[in-house]
């Protein structure tokens, strides 16, 4: 297979950056599309140049690390697909690709493809775990939970946290992120008890990190590659009034 | 020359660890504020140290080369995690799990080191449930438990196909609590480069800011490493790519003895090779074999498409083989019987080196849904990767490089031949053996870091209360960073032509053809000297572009794969002088008539601990002998 790729290229933050061509030929359909990155890339070093720089690891769509945003969409045409899962075979043929780093104000540009999500991780700080000190855990079977919620706190614990879901959003929300991390705690009798500081922290932090409101397109949902669903915003939005009331009943 | 000293104290096995624990040393809180610790890695065993540690006071330093500390490589661990809680009541105990580590290592283990593991492997589970981790529950709100990988009993705890994931968000989490407190700070997106030793101890590290490139010294009263595992060294390995031995490696450099490294542990169930610019193996959890049956066609190189193969023409191999295990045998022989059949001619798929895992009967059986409730994750990741649709037709599986046994040398405290300097988790050695059965590393690496770490490491610190902030403007640190700079020069400026992925390539081919599943002398030896003439032409003609101050991938892999070229020599030696077939490790020359691996435990029960000497002398060998006290030595036998 052949194709035209279009890709972001940008030296740093600080330098602008701009689209360049390249011609790809002899893709196995059998490559998954960071493959076909790295034979572009052994190609361009080749021919004395600087490889184009994207972010990865695992490779098999459970770090998070990767995410490009290509044609348009984050992490490509197929639904509930990390980038690093992708594979030729999904293109045609003579396709031109374009290819950008995700694009939003609170990730801003690296080097060519990769962003910095460090914002992910201060939302994380704010308020993403359960306060419980190592070894004052009750025994496991002690508190029992319900089937059903369980696995619904397992859906929303899947978040692999690589950040389609502000890349996809028209105003750059993290809307889904956190509230995954929020409904997934909320849930369960464990995380029940600072439900209300929780959801008042990292909100507030993901506000100053300068992510922007949710207008209800549901995009975020769309594009994630772990298929979260949006109805965990609604459940973080509950959580989220409700503290407040909390918060006028105390004062 | 050193002396390995393994600190396993007196007493009956089963209380050696609390008597021991009892009475550790201990640092006071607010001496706890006066005392730095660095740790290395934030995978299970990293970030639930860091945690741990912070939790009681001490000032932490953390570091990964990911972006986030969420990135590790334990995400990806997918069947699950063990513990002895004995919710079945299917007669599991911590002495249960004990005896099935060591038996499954092929006794290669210390017994004490592997007792404690399972003993507070209760207390993971415990806490990881109070962190809210989702695991999979019945009906009646208590956790599921399933059996997994070569045991008899059901005491494996999971998520669904991704307990790593759920596990290590729980220690990120915990990480992250102590983030907000102050206690732990972070510094994401560095390569450690080497470990600093001052007056015989290790006080601090030198790494390399993957942003700006800048080299920087970081002290401590005391480093842990828990850098994971190296399987990486076969190039094409179900490890993430940035995984590396380049952490661990620098230490063995600097005097800590390096364990058993050619103990290396081929997962028999990954997504074969597909393309030739592939450099990843996806693995598909063993606890698939708890339904699938492997089989190959009974025709030597029959190319009919599976469905159309009837019944009677398949061979069902490892329950013809084994019939009181069956499909769940352990990964190290289920590996080599899909060799020794792809390599006798049966195997299957264009390039012969696959054999197939069907679900036929348990569809029928079971039904579709119940298959897809319990692995419906992992189908759909074998038809992303495939396209093909594993409901409809058998999946295609091939052996990986997946675990590292070996790793650096620690005593009973985690305290590898340097004071001060710690290993835990995969990077270290202590707990599988030759063989490491399936859902007993995300035990381990939890168990080292928040339960076994914290204690035996403030036994240490207790003499450092009055020592103070360790200065970075001393020679040890100015020659270590010197030395880290001098490397990268060097590989800078050879201006080669080829990739450093392209030498990493050709590399796992020779440990994986000389030094994988079966091995001989004289594969060993040859591959040895593949090795170094490798490393030659590596040194003339790596081709590394871009700068070192900005963020330059292809700058880190060299810096990676220069450190492979001696890891792998090492594994090497280490599989010559193995005079015997255990666990993982296999050696042509010694195998019972039947083809089963054959040990010598008169001349080969011992830890194999090599020492550095010097980039061009042979390595030292000390021997650590293994006693058993609590469990007979046997053959193995699945039969
Ligand atoms: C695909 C797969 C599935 C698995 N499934 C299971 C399972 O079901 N059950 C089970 O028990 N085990 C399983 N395992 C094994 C288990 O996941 C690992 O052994 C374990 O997670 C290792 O954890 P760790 O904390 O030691 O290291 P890792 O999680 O690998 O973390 C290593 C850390 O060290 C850091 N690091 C490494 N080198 C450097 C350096 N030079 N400088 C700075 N930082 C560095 C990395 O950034 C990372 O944070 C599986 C393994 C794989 C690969
Ligand atoms: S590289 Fe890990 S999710 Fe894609």
């Amino acid at each position: 297979m052949n194709f035209i790729l279009k890709i972001w290229r940008q030296k740093n933050a600080q330098t602008k950056g701009s689209f360049k061509t390249y011609l790809l030929k002899d893709v196995s359909p059998e490559m998954s599309f960071l493959e076909m990155l790295d034979y572009l890339n052994k190609q361009i070093i080749g021919n004395g140049g600087e490889p184009v720089t994207f972010e990865h690891d695992c490779r098999e769509g459970i770090c998070g690390s990767c995410g490009l945003y290509i044609n348009g969409r984050p992490h490509g045409p197929m639904r509930n697909t990390t980038t690093c899962e992708l594979h030729m075979r999904e293109f045609n043929d003579g396709d031109s690709i374009v290819i950008e780093p995700w694009r939003a104000r609170a990730f801003p540009v690296i080097k060519d493809l990769v962003v910095d999500r460090s914002s992910f991780e201060r939302i994380m700080h704010a308020g993403g775990f359960i306060s419980v000190n190592t070894g004052s855990a009750p025994e496991s079977n002690s508190n029992p939970v319900s089937k059903t919620i369980a696995d619904k706190a397992f859906d929303a614990a899947t978040c692999i946290g690589c950040g389609a879901c502000v890349a996809a959003c028209k105003n750059s929300s993290a809307m889904l992120y956190a509230a995954a991390k929020i409904a997934q705690y909320a849930m369960i009798p464990q995380g029940k008890v600072e439900a209300k500081e929780r959801v008042d922290k990292m909100v507030k932090q993901m506000d100053a990190e300068g992510f922007g409101f949710c207008s209800n397109t549901y995009s975020c949902e769309f594009d994630c590659p772990k298929g979260i669903s949006v109805d965990f915003i609604a459940l973080m939005n509950r959580e989220f009034f409700s503290s407040k009331v909390c918060k006028q009943k105390q004062t | 020359m050193q002396k390995l000293d393994s600190k396993i104290p007196e007493g009956p096995l089963a209380e050696k660890w609390s008597r021991y624990k009892a009475r550790l040393r201990l640092v006071s809180p607010a001496n706890k504020k006066k005392i730095e610790i660095i740790v290395v890695g934030t995978g299970l065993a990293g970030s639930g140290a860091a945690s741990a540690l912070g939790e009681l006071g001490y000032n932490v330093k953390v570091f990964c080369f990911q972006d986030s500390p969420r990135r590790a490589h334990s995400v990806a661990a997918q069947g699950g995690i063990n513990a002895a809680k004995n919710y079945r009541n299917d007669n599991d105990s911590v002495y249960r799990l004990f005896h099935d580590m060591v038996k499954g290592g092929d006794y290669r283990a210390r017994e004490s080191n592997v007792y404690r593991a399972a003993e507070v492997s209760n207390d993971v589970i415990d806490h990881f449930t109070a962190l809210g981790v989702p695991f999979a529950r019945d009906y009646g709100g208590s956790l599921d438990t399933r059996s997994f990988g070569g045991v008899q009993v059901s005491r494996t705890f999971y998520a669904k196909g991704q307990t790593g994931q759920q596990c290590l968000y729980g220690t990120y989490s915990s990480l992250n609590r102590q983030i907000a407190k102050g206690t732990v700070k972070m510094f994401p997106r560095r390569d450690m480069l080497d470990v600093v030793i001052v007056d015989g101890k290790a006080r601090g590290i030198i790494t390399r800011n993957l942003l700006t490139g800048e080299l920087e010294r970081h002290s401590a009263h005391a480093v842990v490493l828990a850098t994971g595992g190296y399987g990486t060294v076969f190039y094409l390995s179900t490890l993430g790519l940035g995984s590396n031995a380049s952490a661990a490696w620098s230490a063995y450099r600097k005097g800590a003895l390096f364990a058993n490294p050619s103990f290396i542990q081929i997962h028999p169930t990954s997504i074969p090779v597909l393309n030739e610019y592939q450099c990843k193996l996806t693995l598909m959890s063993e606890s698939l074999r708890n339904d699938g049956r492997v089989w190959v066609p009974k025709e030597q190189g029959d190319k009919r498409h599976p469905t159309e193969i009837p019944e009677e023409e398949r061979d069902y191999y490892l329950e013809r083989r084994y019939p009181a295990f069956g499909n769940l045998v352990p990964r190290d022989v289920a590996s080599r019987a899909a060799k020794e059949r792809c390599d006798a001619g049966y195997g299957v798929g264009d390039t012969g080196l696959s054999v197939y895992l069907d679900f036929k009967d348990a569809i029928e059986k079971q039904g579709k849904k119940a298959i897809r409730d319990k692995y419906g994750n992992l189908f759909e990741m074998y038809e992303k990767i495939t396209g093909i649709n594993p409901y409809n037709q058998p999946m295609r599986i091939y052996p990986a490089g997946h675990y590292t046994m070996g790793g650096l040398w620690v005593d009973y405290n985690l305290m590898t031949t340097i004071p001060g300097l710690y290993a835990i988790g995969e990077s270290n050695f202590s707990d599988h053996g030759a063989n490491r059965l399936g859902a007993s590393s995300l035990m381990q690496c939890c168990g080292d870091g928040y339960f076994i770490l914290p204690n035996t490491i403030s036994a240490y610190l207790a003499d450092d209360i009055r020592t103070g902030t360790i200065p970075t403007d001393n020679s040890a640190f100015e020659e270590a960073e010197k030395a880290v700079e001098d490397r990268i020069k060097r590989i800078m400026s050879v201006g080669g032509k080829e990739t450093a992925s392209s030498f990493h390539k050709r590399l796992g081919k020779i440990m994986w053809d000389h030094c994988g599943m079966r091995r001989d002398a004289e594969g060993l030896m040859k591959g040895v000297e593949m090795l170094k003439e490798l490393e030659e032409e590596f040194w003339e003609n790596i081709c590394v572009p871009g700068s070192t101050d900005d963020l330059n991938h292809e700058l880190e892999k060299a810096l990676k794969v220069a450190d492979f070229f001696e890891v792998g020599r090492l594994m090497c030696e280490d599989a010559l002088q193995r005079e015997e077939s255990c666990g993982a490790h296999f050696r042509e020359e010694h195998q019972t008539e039947t083809g089963e691996a054959k040990r010598n435990d008169t001349d080969f029960a011992y830890v194999a601990a090599w020492e550095f000497q010097g980039a061009k002398t042979e390595p030292k060998l000390h021997k650590e002998p293994l006693r058993f006290k609590y469990v007979e030595l046997k053959e193995r036998s699945y039969k």
